[in-house]
């Protein structure tokens, strides 16, 4: 039987924090850091990282957000949408991208997010910061940071519910029965 | 030769003879020889007719054989089959062949055929001009020597006036009608259907309901002014009808059919089918000529039939061959198969209360045998009279059965009606005295 | 460069998420061949989505994989260079091989059925083909007996659904919302297909709208609102009257290959009371929006002023028609990608 919240608001706060650390720390400073929030979660993760970065660097971090619709092939964690919303890119070349996002699974939306940043254009290097790791990846792709590792079976339904996206907050993990019942 | 046929146990309907009762009727060497309560009739073939309807063989004055020369359409062979199907013992072939029945040699061709391979009877209406071209006069008198019953230039109308007139007066000295497509060409110009708001929802180009009156109005005139006798093609609009009326009550010589399925199917049938439903079928199968119209002229054909002003029911059997009808709807032929679901489809009139049975089949005998006169080339046609010849149909009014048009005696599956379910089956076709067709029960 | 303010912006985030968990029953059209039966819901994700195509023809590379691996035909049995480069354009962004084929007019006569012409490059491998035709209905026809997906770039006199789509597009990008803004379309609406299905989405919209042409190029029974299922709009043969007040105006081409002659008197005197000009111009809305589908006669329906002037948003709809062929390939394309064909098929 899972607990029900994996990770609470306090929890998620912490490590919006660690990770704004860390990715400060790695790149020695914020020098050509970009970042890109991947719509729909990871876009509130990366401004609350570029927040956390302006508040004890005091320095401002550009955001842009990237919808992937247009790259992926049958992405299982997103299901067959049909919707696609303008992405916002700042220049990225050159630069240092940090992609955001919620979960990290099969890796296969990751992989058509790095498609899709080089189309528009040439940067320096692509890190990649995760709230959660669920592991099954599927292809060779790792996170640079990660909030919190959850290992997890294929038949689990990780929730992750932000303000911004949600209007409540936290990380829950449903097994598949459980999942079935909340839809 | 002849087989003695006694009918058992039906209900006789005879409006030419206005009799109307429980009867069996014998038939002996072709013709009609007794239709009274007990026969004893041993040895004769027995057909019951029990809980069935007995009335004479239908007649139909505007079918479409397509031969000669349109033969992949229709051959007199498969077109009198799909007649026999439809309970018509008589159909009076369309001129509209290639070549054109414009003189004697054709019309002779046409009846040899028919004397060898029809299973009902053929009687030829000869083309009101030339190659149907509209221009010049046929040879109208060598055209009813040889068998003539009328003239038409059908699947097009007698656009010159002055070529309608002479046409009437030449055709009066023979003492037959001309039969009018009635169409003003220039208004109904490039149409493909009735001018409505259907036409508009799908971009089609319409013809608007005076294309047909303005030329119904113009023969009217014109028999009145020769004294000649007129016959009215296919009526489908209000405007038409009120004006043979007015014509009928003035004592005018005209007279006038319409089609089973102007009787009951709107344009609406165009865009949905006549199933109907959402999605626009842009349906090849209702196109047809004069246009399916809208359910205000449905009605006005119906209670047009009812009181009379309409003599008969005529079927305008079209057929056509598959692809002339699987393509883009500009492009699709006009007609529709008609012979075989003519009856069930009058029938929802019946039912519906617009007509009763005995006057439908009144519409269907009597009617077309006195709008033409063709009892003086045929006596006793369209009638159980004793003598007559023995062309009769067993109805069942209430056999529901679905419309298959794969099962279509004719080579024409053309018709909207597919999948319909219709309520009113003919059960057995005699002609000349030979049963030409026998229906399974519960099998159109 | 872009710089975002650290703050969370609720509103715009919370409008995608909810769009993208409940969007199953969003788009269900393995065809699209009119906007009669469109909801609002389906007119909004087209022009949502068109949106995010601008986006990606506004990049340096203007190219996404999405539709990698499909093929799509375009069949135009009518010449068109407009329309047809902006299907190939649209295609090509999305990264699907494109094939142009031209078939000549009338099917039965001159050759392939056009139910064979389909049914040939299906075979072939089309997954989509996009159709323009002369004849109102070819599309239908084609529908019924393809399985891969029929896009209608133009039928006859009766809709060319993807010109009303990128019309929409712009009037929402100037004007915003439509519903309550009268939109009057003046012209040879009788023998415009873009007009009509034009009127099917901006009424399903709620705006206001006047159709104004001469009395003999008005198509029967419209705005007769006894009769049938035609859109609710109003008639008027003034374009005085029609274009007081309007929020756009919307000229349509006044087709001389079409016209069998005798609709009108003649040119001078068509120009003369329905030309779209700046004297007319100033009776509409300040600022009112003036469209056109194109090519335009200057000096007949519109006046050379008027084309190029400040209201004019003719060259935006040739953009984002771009944009809504795109939105319109990919929502077609998603039927095929849920289960395959026959799955698309059962869905709709």
């Amino acid at each position: 039987m899972r607990d029900a919240a994996v990770m609470s608001p306090a929890d998620i706060r912490r490590a919006v924090v660690r990770i704004a650390h860390e990715i400060v720390e790695h790149n020695r400073g914020t020098q050509d850091l970009v970042f890109v929030g991947m719509l729909t979660r990871g876009v509130p993760l990366a401004q609350r990282i570029a927040a956390a970065i302006a508040e004890f660097e005091g320095e401002q971090v550009p955001v842009g957000t990237l919808d992937v619709g247009l790259y992926r092939d049958d992405l299982p964690e997103r299901g067959p949408s049909v919707n696609i919303q303008p992405s916002d890119m700042p220049d990225i070349g050159g630069k240092r991208v940090v992609l955001c996002d919620d979960v990290l699974y099969t890796g296969r939306t990751v992989r058509a997010a790095l498609d899709a940043l080089i189309d528009y254009g040439r940067p320096a290097s692509i890190q990649l910061a995760v709230l959660v790791d669920r592991g099954h990846r599927e292809l060779p792709i790792r996170a640079d940071f990660v909030g919190k590792n959850i290992p997890t079976s294929r038949s689990d339904d990780v929730q992750v519910r932000l303000d911004e996206t949600d209007g409540e907050e936290y990380v829950r993990v449903a097994a598949a029965e459980e999942a079935e019942a909340l839809r | 030769m002849s087989e003695r046929i006694i009918i058992r146990g039906g209900h006789v309907i005879d409006p030419a003879t206005s009799r109307e009762l429980d009867a069996n009727v014998l038939i002996e060497d072709g013709r009609i020889t007794a239709v009274e309560g007990g026969i004893a009739a041993s040895g004769a073939r027995e057909v019951d007719a029990r809980g069935l309807v007995v009335a004479p063989g239908f007649v139909d004055l505007h079918t479409h054989l397509r031969d000669p020369g349109l033969e992949y359409k229709e051959d007199i062979e498969s077109g009198t089959r799909a007649a026999a199907r439809g309970g018509f013992t008589t159909v009076c072939a369309m001129p509209n062949t290639e070549p054109a029945m414009d003189t004697r040699s054709v019309v002779e061709y046409v009846l040899r055929e028919a004397a060898a391979r029809a299973s009902v009877r053929v009687l030829p209406i000869g083309a009101v001009s030339k190659g149907r071209a509209g221009k010049e006069l046929a040879e109208l008198g060598d055209l009813a020597a040889a068998g003539c019953v009328a003239f038409s230039d059908d699947g097009a109308p007698v656009y010159d006036a002055t070529l309608m007139r002479r046409a009437l007066e030449y055709a009066a000295a023979f003492d037959l009608p001309i039969i009018d497509h009635c169409e003003d060409s220039s208004l109904a110009h490039d149409a493909v259907m009735h001018e409505g708001w259907v036409s508009t929802r799908l971009g089609l180009r319409g013809a608007p309901a005076a294309a047909e009156d303005a030329a119904v109005m113009r023969d009217i005139a014109l028999a009145e002014a020769t004294g000649a006798h007129v016959h009215i093609a296919h009526v489908s609009t209000r405007g038409a009808v009120d004006a043979v009326r007015r014509a009928k009550a003035r004592g005018l010589r005209v007279t006038a059919e319409v089609t089973p399925h102007h009787l009951t199917l709107t344009d609406e049938t165009v865009a949905f089918g006549a199933l109907g439903g959402g999605d626009l079928l842009y349906d090849t199968n209702a196109k047809v000529n004069p246009p399916l119209r809208t359910q205000d002229d449905v009605d006005a054909c119906a209670a047009g039939l009812a009181d009379g002003t309409i003599d008969c029911v005529a079927t305008d059997h079209a057929p056509h061959a598959l692809i002339e009808k699987l393509c883009e709807f500009d492009e699709a032929a006009f007609g529709i198969s008609g012979l075989e679901t003519a009856f069930g489809l009058c029938m929802r009139r019946v039912h519906g209360g617009a007509i009763p049975l005995a006057a439908l089949i009144e519409r269907m005998t009597a009617g077309p045998v006195r709008a033409l006169g063709l009892d003086r080339h045929v006596p006793g046609i369209g009638t159980l009279a004793v003598g007559a010849p023995a062309d009769v149909v067993l109805l069942d009014p209430d056999l529901e059965w679905v419309v298959d048009p794969a099962r279509f005696a004719s080579k024409g599956t053309n018709t909207p009606l597919a999948g319909v379910t219709l309520r009113g089956a003919v059960v057995c076709t005699i002609a000349a005295g030979r049963v030409v067709h026998e229906s399974e029960v519960a099998v159109g | 460069m872009t710089i975002r303010p650290p703050e969370p912006r609720q509103a715009e985030a919370a409008a995608p998420l909810a769009a993208t968990e409940s969007d199953e029953n969003a788009w269900r059209r393995h065809h699209l061949l009119d906007l009669d039966d469109f909801s609002v819901d389906e007119l909004d994700l087209v022009l949502s989505t068109a949106g995010a195509m601008k986006e990606v023809l506004s990049r340096e590379v203007p190219r996404v994989p999405a539709l990698r691996g499909t093929t799509i035909v375009t069949l135009f049995y009518e010449n068109s260079t407009r329309t047809r480069a902006s299907f190939e354009l649209a295609g090509k962004v999305l990264g699907a091989d494109v094939i142009n084929v031209s078939a000549s007019g009338s099917s039965v006569t001159k050759g392939e059925s056009l139910i064979d012409t389909v049914k040939t490059l299906q075979a072939v491998g089309a997954d989509v083909i996009v159709m323009r035709h002369n004849r109102s209905g070819a599309p239908y026809l084609a529908a019924r007996h393809a399985d891969c997906s029929i896009v209608n770039a133009g039928d006859g006199l009766h809709a060319h659904p993807t010109q009303a789509l990128l019309d929409l597009l712009t009037i929402r990008n100037s004007i915003g919302d439509v519903r309550g803004k009268r939109v009057v379309i003046v012209g040879d609406v009788l023998h415009s297909r873009v007009a009509r299905s034009n009127l099917w989405s901006l009424t399903a919209l709620g705006a206001d709208v006047v159709v104004c042409a001469p009395p003999t190029l008005l198509p029967a029974r419209l705005g007769d609102a006894r009769e049938g299922d035609l859109p609710p709009v109003r008639v008027e043969t003034d374009l005085d009257r029609a274009i007081e007040g309007a929020d756009v105006v919307m000229a349509l081409r006044m087709q001389f290959e079409r016209m069998q002659g005798g609709f009108v008197p003649g040119m001078r005197e068509y120009s003369r009371l329905y030309q779209v000009n700046a004297k007319r111009l100033a009776r509409a809305k300040p600022g009112a929006l003036v469209l056109h589908p194109g090519p335009m006669n200057e000096g007949v329906e519109i006046s050379h002023e008027v084309a190029h002037g400040l209201q004019s948003r003719v060259e935006e709809q040739v953009t984002n028609g771009v944009a809504v062929r795109m939105a319109v390939l990919w929502l077609i394309t998603r039927t095929a990608s849920r289960g395959g064909r026959g799955a698309a098929k059962a869905a709709l």
